[in-house]
């Protein structure tokens, strides 16, 4: 079996007959992190989206493949079922649905193992740990009146319980503090061993702490530029201007 | 069962129905000699007999309402209902000399487990009137009465005749007269002085003939600063014909005193549920209705409290969901009467499938009555574009130191929340069960946690096949 967990090609995608993803190539192998950086409204999140199968988006051409399969006729919840997890830059509010409950679910939901409550309580503790999450977190409602750093924890606590075998962050760092980041990018290095990650930045500073295998440049729905960690630094120092045409 | 009746059940699960073995069973069709039948067979007081014909006439004389959904109303045929069936000779005290139907159907209906585990007493009716009753015997021993509306009337005839339509009169409307006149079974409880029921007591309600007609009558009474929370079920067999359940509830929480009344309302669908339901809180006394709507064919229910005595609260939070044929007309009426009185009212409504849900609030304050405050939210949450609902709150305040909050919202599902479940490995029909769950929470948390597990278990199965 190849190692290879998702390979895009040639992807276009269109949302209400406008075309926002124009032509992407990608593959992500086993314990590779993958950057995306890029201009405001080059089509990130859209990419993020179509992988986790937004029924909103258009595939006008080309395929994705996850674990050797194509999966244009998957639902959203087969591939969470099937290992896809998804980062929101913009978690909505789910109200009167307590956290705890719904992590719960969640983990029913997406992994195979029939987890048993103990052991469940356990992991969430541990995790709840890490991210210096307090308990409090659980019995109140999914997001809703949560700080915009708060959101981004709880979503790296579903990452951390949800044990995905292909993780998109979408912009999981903006938001965040000083003291939040470098514990969100600890929980992203331990969860990333043995899985795919495709993380989307716009800053320098995540990926000091989170160290990325391949960076790729977005501009205007196309990859303009992909390289090793040096192209963040180089983004970072020069913007985009100088990658145009 | 029969298979037939199991097949007829489809989605909704306490839609069987067993043998009717009716012990005595009287004509269809209401007369003033049915009325006075009843009385006679109930070997009632004189002056019970004389109410009930008052209230037959009234109820004969008076039109229809005008308003709601007369359609619905205009179809019921008063001369095709049963008005008093009765299906075992006595009210038994022990589950095992309940008629072995009829207990059958309480044990699926898990009453005899639930009152072992945490009730504090149990009525059970059965068609129209009360097939089993027991009550806690320390609650007994201090002095706590808690019987079915007809032992209530036989052994405190004193007490029932001090309160009987004082809270609602026969001639309020047009069901309460119809409830007056022909009411058999309910409850009737007393809490002294000082004395607070920890545990909930349960009523629960079940008719299973067919066009049947159940109009059972509840009195509580809370004496000065003692509490009680009174928890009523209801099911009923799944017919092609209708039958019609009329019920009044009156509360009287004297001074200090608190009720709280929970209803987990889970009519079948061709179950008329026209009820009126009203309590009179006096100083600093609390009257809390919860009051949760998901059966039934037609609802139309709008629990009251009336704010006698200074300092006085109501609580009023109801949830409706209106599914395919379903109408739940429901709301809430507050009268500030006194001075200083608050009162809360929080209605969230879901309608699927063509189903329509609708509030009607009535907020009035006195003007004498100085300083009240009050505070409506209502919010209504539509599942698809065939759905309806509308809100009708009315405002009758004639002081202007009242301090009012209205809120009213109207929203769909967002796809953005339905996005983000399914990323989490929902399917599109668990999704939504959830976001149903969620909008209905601040509801379901006031219920006891048997009955939110129930109530979230019947809204899940709700949303199976909501996606077209
Ligand atoms: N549902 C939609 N309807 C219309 N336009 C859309 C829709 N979704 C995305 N777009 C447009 O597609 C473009 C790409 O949006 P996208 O959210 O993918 O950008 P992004 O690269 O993630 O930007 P940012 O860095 O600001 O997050 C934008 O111009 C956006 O307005
Ligand atoms: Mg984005």
């Amino acid at each position: 079996m190849s190692d290879l967990i998702l390979d895009i090609r040639e992807l276009h995608v269109s949302v209400d007959g406008k075309e926002i993803i124009k032509g992407i190539n990608l593959a992500i192998k086993t314990g590779e992190i993958h950057a995306i950086m890029g201009r405001n409204g080059s089509g990130k999140s859209t990419l993020a989206h179509v992988l986790m199968g937004h029924p909103a988006y258009e595939i006008t051409s080309g395929e994705i493949f996850y674990l050797g399969k194509a999966i244009e006729d998957y639902d959203v919840f087969e591939r969470a079922r099937a290992g896809m997890f998804l980062s929101f830059q913009y978690p909505p509010s789910i109200p009167g649905v307590q956290v705890g409950n719904f992590l719960k679910k969640s983990v029913n939901n997406v992994r195979d193992e029939n987890i048993k409550a103990r052991e469940f309580r356990k992991e969430l503790n541990n995790a709840m740990e890490k991210l210096e999450m307090d308990r409090s977190f659980l019995s109140r409602y999914v997001n809703d009146g949560f700080s915009g750093g708060e959101k981004k924890r709880l979503e790296m606590l579903q990452m951390m319980l949800l044990k995905p075998r292909l993780a998109l962050l979408d912009e999981t760092d903006s938001g965040l503090d000083i003291d939040a980041l470098r514990l969100v990018a600890k929980g992203i290095n331990e969860t990333a061993q043995n899985i795919g990650v495709l993380l989307i930045t716009h800053y320098q500073r995540l990926l000091d702490l989170v160290k990325p295998d391949f960076v790729h440049a977005m501009i205007d729905g196309k990859f303009v530029k992909s390289g090793g960690p040096e192209l963040a630094l180089e983004l970072e120092a020069r913007g985009y201007d100088w990658l145009e045409a | 069962m029969s298979e037939d009746a199991n097949n007829a059940v489809g989605d909704y699960k306490y839609g069987f129905h067993d043998p009717e073995n009716a012990t005595i069973r009287f004509d269809k069709g209401l007369t003033e000699q049915v009325v006075r039948d009843i009385s006679e067979l109930k070997n009632e007081p004189e002056w019970m007999t004389e109410i009930r014909v008052k209230a037959y006439h009234h109820f004969m004389d008076r039109p229809m309402p005008n308003w709601g959904n007369c359609s619905m109303l205009d179809s019921i045929d008063f001369d095709n209902v049963t008005y008093f069936l009765r299906s075992s000779e006595q009210t038994e005290k022990n589950w095992d000399d309940v008629p072995d139907d009829i207990k059958n159907t309480f044990d699926r209906l898990g009453i005899p487990e639930a009152e072992q585990k945490w009730l504090g007493g149990v009525t059970a009716q059965y068609e129209s009137e009360a097939v089993y009753h027991s009550i806690r015997e320390d609650l007994e021993e201090q002095g706590v009465i808690f019987l079915d509306m007809d032992s209530g009337l036989k052994e405190y005839p004193e007490l029932v005749k001090k309160y009987f339509c004082t809270v609602v009169p026969y001639a309020d409307n047009k069901f309460s007269a119809l409830n007056t006149a022909v009411w058999s079974g309910g409850s009737f409880i007393y809490v002294p002085k000082g004395v607070h029921v920890e545990m909930p007591v349960q009523a629960y309600f079940r008719i299973n003939a067919k066009n049947m007609g159940q109009f059972e009558r509840t009195l509580i009474i809370a004496d000065e600063g003692s509490s009680i929370h009174y928890v009523e079920g209801c099911t009923a067999p799944t017919y092609s014909t209708d039958s019609l359940h009329s019920a009044v509830v009156e509360l009287i929480a004297m001074d200090g005193a608190k009720i709280r009344y929970s209803t987990v309302q889970n009519w079948s669908a061709n179950v008329y549920n026209l009820v009126t339901k009203r309590g009179i809180a006096h100083k600093n006394a609390v009257v809390e209705w919860v009051d949760g709507n998901i059966g039934s064919k037609l609802t139309m229910k709008y629990p009251a409290v009336i704010l006698k005595g200074e300092g006085a609260h109501a609580e009023i939070i109801s949830v409706a969901y209106a599914g395919e044929g379903q109408h739940q007309d429901a709301g809430a009426k507050v009268h500030h009467l006194a001075s200083n009185t608050t009162s809360n009212i929080l209605s969230k409504s879901i309608s699927k499938n063509g189903g329509r849900s609708s509030y009607r609030g009535l907020l009035k304050v006195n003007p004498k009555a100085h300083g009240c405050r009050s505070k409506v939210v209502c919010d209504a949450l539509m599942l698809d574009a065939d759905s309806r609902s509308d809100t009708y709150p009315t405002m009758e305040v004639s002081n202007s130191s009242a301090d009012l909050e209205h809120e009213a919202s109207v929203s769909k599902i967002s796809g953005d929340q339905l996005f983000y479940l399914m990323s989490r490995g929902f399917s599109e029909e668990e999704a939504m069960g959830l976001i149903v769950n969620g909008f209905f929470e601040p509801f379901t948390r006031e219920l006891p946690m048997e009955y939110a597990v129930e109530l979230n278990k019947l809204l899940e199965l709700e949303m199976e096949g909501a996606i077209g």
